[in-house]
């Protein structure tokens, strides 16, 4: 995968991951021309769609669209189960996720990603074990948050 | 406000708030730039910070970034944050890192030493999140500071399942960064191969699909090393489809086991071709007839994951029955299984179903299975409300035409083209024009076809395409009349596309005689016609009806006082376009000073044009690269001049049958000026410098950088291009001294991406070792996007040979292997040291090396295959390397040559004499020498340069 978007039906960039390393100028410019190509289409069309060398696959999601860049011979449904994996764990995170978690919690829809994709290939197909790793990653800022509480009261 | 988990940033929250609060974009830049100040002061300030507020303010910063604004601070608190002993601090640090630095920051180093530090904590959650912040910047500093360790955490025993995982793709990333980041020995061998190969049999199927990705990579690099993989990755494949969905627990995706990995395995197979081990082979073939039979199953769910994940299996499976082309039994099954698909209720089923039939047909054993849904595709084109989808029909429909249904296919896409979307018009225009071509037995059509293309769709009939039914036109004298009489017919329509206007200008100036005897087309109905789209025309194409004109001039001489009042209005003769004033008047001065005889032979019909590919398939090629199959050419039938063919040779005709217009072309006749003389030349090549290269020389410029190589073309010369391809261009520079060769070869990548592994090998070495040395110093295996580099090759002459050395250069373009073999400029006459002597000496040695029944000598008698022209021969003559005698043989119309041919072992003296017989335009060719297989090999090079 060469790069994951999310963006709102008002066309605001909500998440942007890239995989494949360019200048800022030709991200935001990619970026532009996939959101407003993306937005133009219809609702029943089909989520593939060819662009340059590459392929886009997106899906929409309540009031968010979740785009991914691919090569030409990776596999395109399997790509839109990666987009709905990744919504599925969204959700079971935040329950039921909508616009706002991931606007407010940016930085967790990353580190979420981050279990799912490395380096743009899957990591971890199962959502149980990628749900583990970030409630790993939870508690230990809690023992943290705690531990410095207590040091504030001056019980530590 | 959403509730927050974890450790939240109330003042992030806070702000993110306030950004959102704000009623107009400035609003939101007042309210960002205030904030930026903020942080700025706060970082600036001599209060230190606590690692909560460095977090705060970092993130902040992200998501200012975020949001689309440039951030230029903060990257230094950034990295402080990675030495944080707090985890949370550490994690938003790598963030930042990740998102905002980018590959050649000064703050690598540092950052690389903060990962360090954490790849070797003992908490695998620690050195995740180094992994993820390599994998996520990947840049070549990384590679070499982590090319070591982190395969040697992914093979290593006591490394964490999640850690293995990580590290698999994390050194993907550094591999495709820095491809020599894994180190391996001469052989391509590698110490890590086997125990990498291996993961694919590991317990955890997490690790097993992260590894599957690296090892494809691998494979991509070195198939050889990694054949091992093949058989792994059969049997987990097998495991997996014949697993029910309960045994693979999480990893049953919506009821199919393991989708992820399978699709992965399945393309990782598709690196290699069917396997050679039978018992793999029948095993791979049970997997994919259990996935095809699966197919068939009532579905588990009525969720589209599931379909989607199902069907993303048996689409990968396709794809590799497909690739390995041996299973007719599967590959028409595949098809059946697709033609469901057609009518699928599912758009997406349909546009995947309709691009993998495109590679069936290309398949011998399926295109006939696809041939039978070819209804349904004309419909998907016709009537789908999707234009990709029309798009991916249109290209079946391109893949499954052939002889016995192209008329239907042709004629469904002219129709449909008529109510196209644009953004496919061209391509669709080049597709139906190459069809016809491809396929026409009967030539009307393909000219009926054409025409219809451009009254049809006439802006996207490019160049190529009308260049190309002139082309053809040309050469075929059984359509000439036809065509004359159908552009004639389709020139009377009111409007006309001025692309009509040109290909009816162009053929009708050459054959519009043939339909001047029917009153509704006389000369003068001819001229008016098309002179009444004159004033409509963009200058290119008036000045190529003044071409036509000129030759009405020849053609007709009733309309000759017409056209010459026309080439005399100023809106010509003093036009503003430089082209037309000088065209009219060169013509105007042509019909007024030459005689009839000089004006037919200047007119003359156009010579044949060169056999050659289309230079229509050449566009094709490159506006889809990789979907035009390689190895499609255009059947040669539809290239080759008919029978009753006109003369091949425009300037040769003109030296043989008119000594007056040989004249007028060789410069020195006092009826032409120097105008004229540049102005027949312009008219032999009638378009030639209008369009920089025009009809002929246009085409075969594409043409030429498909592939030009010609090795014939070094005999006699030691420095020019060897090969060139729409991907590199090989050059050589060679020099020889006695026995020794020096070349040097130059490759050049012409395309904006490196081309990876690049390598050159001697073909068949065996075959050289003991006639000659040849050292070929090693290269760099990256060539980068539009660089030239340079290979020297040392080479010996041990003893005489025969032919001459081939490389094989290959390399990796886009992930796809390429391969091209050259053969090296290095023919035994390079080794030739030119020997002077007398006419005495001359004769004496001749006599001595043979008499007519001697084995030393080889003679060989051949026809012209040039004009016989004797100064290129004796530039090609002292080419060859022998010495050019003067003044030595009786007749001053032959040429005679010494030379002695050096080995390491011995010397071989060697002469030549060749004698041109104009008359019959035939040469005879005599080697004689002290070697026979010499005397062989030295005749054979040099007969066929004349």
């Amino acid at each position: 995968m060469h790069f994951m978007l999310l963006f709102s039906r008002q066309g605001k960039l909500r998440l942007q991951k890239w995989y494949v390393a360019h200048p800022d100028k030709v991200k935001k410019k990619i970026t532009r021309e996939l959101i407003t190509t993306i937005l133009a289409r219809k609702p029943k069309m089909c989520s593939f769609l060819e662009w340059k060398e590459l392929k886009i696959v997106y899906k929409r999601y309540a009031s968010l669209y979740f785009c991914c860049a691919i090569e030409q011979n990776d596999n395109e449904l399997l790509t839109l189960e990666i987009i709905h994996r990744y919504v599925e764990l969204l959700d079971k995170y935040f329950g039921s996720v909508c616009e706002l978690d991931i606007i407010f919690n940016f930085e967790k829809a990353y580190f979420i990603l981050d279990e799912l994709l490395l380096g743009g290939e899957i990591q971890e197909t199962s959502k149980k074990n990628v749900l583990k790793a970030i409630s790993a990653q939870d508690l230990l800022q809690e023992e943290e948050a705690v531990e410095g509480a207590l040091k504030e009261i001056g019980l530590l | 406000m959403p509730a927050v988990r974890g450790d939240g940033m109330r003042g992030l929250a806070v702000f993110i708030s306030d950004i959102r609060n704000c009623k107009s974009k400035e609003a939101e830049i007042k309210r960002i730039n205030k904030e930026l100040a903020n942080i700025r002061s706060k970082f600036k300030g001599d209060k230190t910070l606590d690692g909560y507020q460095k977090k705060k303010y970092v993130c902040k910063l992200l998501f200012i970034f975020l949001l689309g604004h440039d951030i230029d601070f903060g990257h230094m608190e950034a990295v402080n944050l990675l030495s944080s002993n707090k985890y949370s601090e550490k994690q938003i640090g790598y963030l930042f890192i990740s998102v905002l630095v980018n590959t050649n920051s000064d703050l690598i180093k540092l950052i690389n030493q903060s990962i360090k530090n954490d790849l070797q904590s003992r908490n695998s959650i620690h050195v995740n999140l180094a992994m993820q912040c390599i994998a996520n910047i990947g840049s070549r500093d990384m590679a070499e500071a982590f090319g070591y360790d982190i395969p040697k955490l992914l093979v290593s025993g006591d490394t964490m399942d999640v850690v293995k995982q990580s590290a698999a793709l994390c050194f993907l990333r550094l591999l495709r960064t820095n491809p020599d980041v894994i180190p391996i020995d001469s052989n391509g061998a590698s110490e890590w191969t086997s125990r990498i190969v291996h993961l694919l049999n590991d317990q955890h199927l997490g690790v097993v699909t992260a590894a599957v990705s690296l090892i494809d990579a691998l494979v991509k690099r070195n198939p050889k090393e990694y054949k091992a993989c093949v058989s792994f990755a059969v049997s987990r494949l097998s495991r997996i489809v014949t697993a029910s969905y309960t045994d693979l627990q999480d990893y049953t995706y919506y009821f199919v086991p393991a989708p992820w990995l399978s699709v992965k395995l399945l393309r990782l197979l598709q690196n290699y071709s069917t396997p050679e081990d039978a018992g793999v082979r029948v095993r791979l073939n049970e997997c994919l007839e259990a996935i095809l039979n699966k197919a068939q199953d009532a579905p588990k769910s009525k969720k589209v994951q599931h379909s989607n994940a199902k069907n993303a299996v048996l689409f990968e499976a396709i794809s590799l029955i497909i690739h390995n082309d041996s299973e007719p039994n599967l590959l028409v099954r595949a098809c059946n299984q697709l033609g469901q698909f057609l009518s699928n209720r599912e758009t997406n089923l349909r546009y995947l179903a309709l691009e993998s039939m495109c590679l069936l047909a290309n398949s011998e054993f399926s295109h006939e299975a696809v041939k039978k849904h070819q209804e349904v595709v004309i419909l998907s084109m016709k009537m789908e409300k999707d234009v990709s989808v029309r798009q991916q029909a249109v290209d079946l429909l391109y893949a499954m035409c052939d002889k016995s249904n192209s008329e239907e296919i042709v004629q469904e896409m002219l129709n449909y083209l008529e109510t196209a979307d644009y953004s496919i018009r061209e391509e669709m225009v080049l597709k139906v024009a190459i069809l016809a071509e491809k396929y026409a037995t009967d030539y009307t059509w393909y000219v009926d076809v054409i025409l219809n293309l451009i009254r049809i769709a006439g802006d996207y009939v490019s160049e190529e395409v009308w260049y190309r039914v002139i082309q053809i036109v040309i050469n075929r004298d059984d359509v000439q009349g036809y065509a004359a009489k159908t552009v004639f017919e389709a020139l009377q329509a009111p409007a006309c596309h001025e692309n009509m206007v040109k290909v009816g200008g162009y053929i009708l100036g050459e054959f519009g005689n043939l339909i001047a005897g029917d009153t509704r087309s006389a000369p003068n109905v001819q001229f008016q016609l098309l002179h009444s789209k004159y004033h409509l025309c963009s200058p290119m194409t008036r000045a190529l009806l003044l071409s036509t004109y000129v030759k009405f001039i020849n053609l007709f001489p009733e309309v000759k006082t017409t056209i010459q009042e026309i080439l005399k209005q100023d809106s010509n003769l003093r036009s503003a376009d430089a082209e037309l004033q000088q065209r009219a008047s060169e013509y105007l001065q042509l019909s007024k000073i030459v005689s009839t005889d000089v004006l037919a032979t200047v007119l003359e019909e156009m010579p044949s044009f060169p056999e050659r590919e289309s230079s229509i398939l050449a566009v094709l090629k490159k506006k889809k690269p990789g979907r035009v199959p390689e190895t499609e050419t255009l059947e040669n039938h539809s290239l080759q001049p008919s029978p009753i063919n006109h003369q091949n040779n425009h300037v040769n005709n003109h030296t043989n049958s008119n000594s007056n217009s040989a004249d007028l072309l060789g410069l020195s006749t006092p009826v032409a000026s120097t105008t004229h003389t540049s102005n027949a030349n312009v008219l032999v090549d009638v378009l030639g410098d209008l369009y920089g290269g025009g009809v002929s020389t246009g085409s075969n410029s594409l043409n030429a950088s498909q592939n030009n190589y010609n090795p014939k073309k070094f005999i006699c010369k030691n420095n020019g291009v060897l090969f060139e391809s729409e991907l590199i261009q090989v050059g050589v520079k060679c020099e020889f001294k006695r026995n020794l060769g020096r070349l040097g070869l130059f490759y050049g990548n012409k395309t904006t991406i490196p081309l990876q592994n690049f390598s050159t090998v001697l073909s068949s070495p065996h075959l050289w070792v003991t006639k000659l040395a040849i050292q070929i110093k090693p290269i760099e295996p990256i060539l980068e996007a539009g660089a030239q580099i340079q290979q020297l090759a040392i080479i010996e002459c041990v003893e005489e040979y025969t032919d001459t050395p081939v490389i094989n250069v290959s390399f990796v373009y886009n992930g796809v292997p390429q391969n091209v073999s050259v053969k090296l400029p290095v023919t035994l006459n390079k080794f030739f040291e030119p020997t002077e002597m007398n006419s005495e000496s001359f004769f004496a040695r001749w006599k001595n090396l043979g008499s007519n029944h001697d084995p030393q000598k080889s003679q060989k008698i051949f026809k012209a295959s040039q004009p016989m022209d004797q100064v290129s021969t004796r530039t090609k003559l002292s080419g060859f390397g022998m010495q050019l005698l003067d003044g030595i043989d009786p007749n001053p119309d032959n040429f005679v040559c010494a030379g002695i041919v050096h080995t390491k072992t011995q010397q071989i003296g060697c002469l030549l004499r060749l004698e041109p017989n104009k008359q019959a335009q035939m040469y005879r060719l005599t080697v004689r020498s002290s070697k026979e297989p010499v005397s062989i090999e030295i005749c054979d090079l040099l007969a066929d340069q004349f």
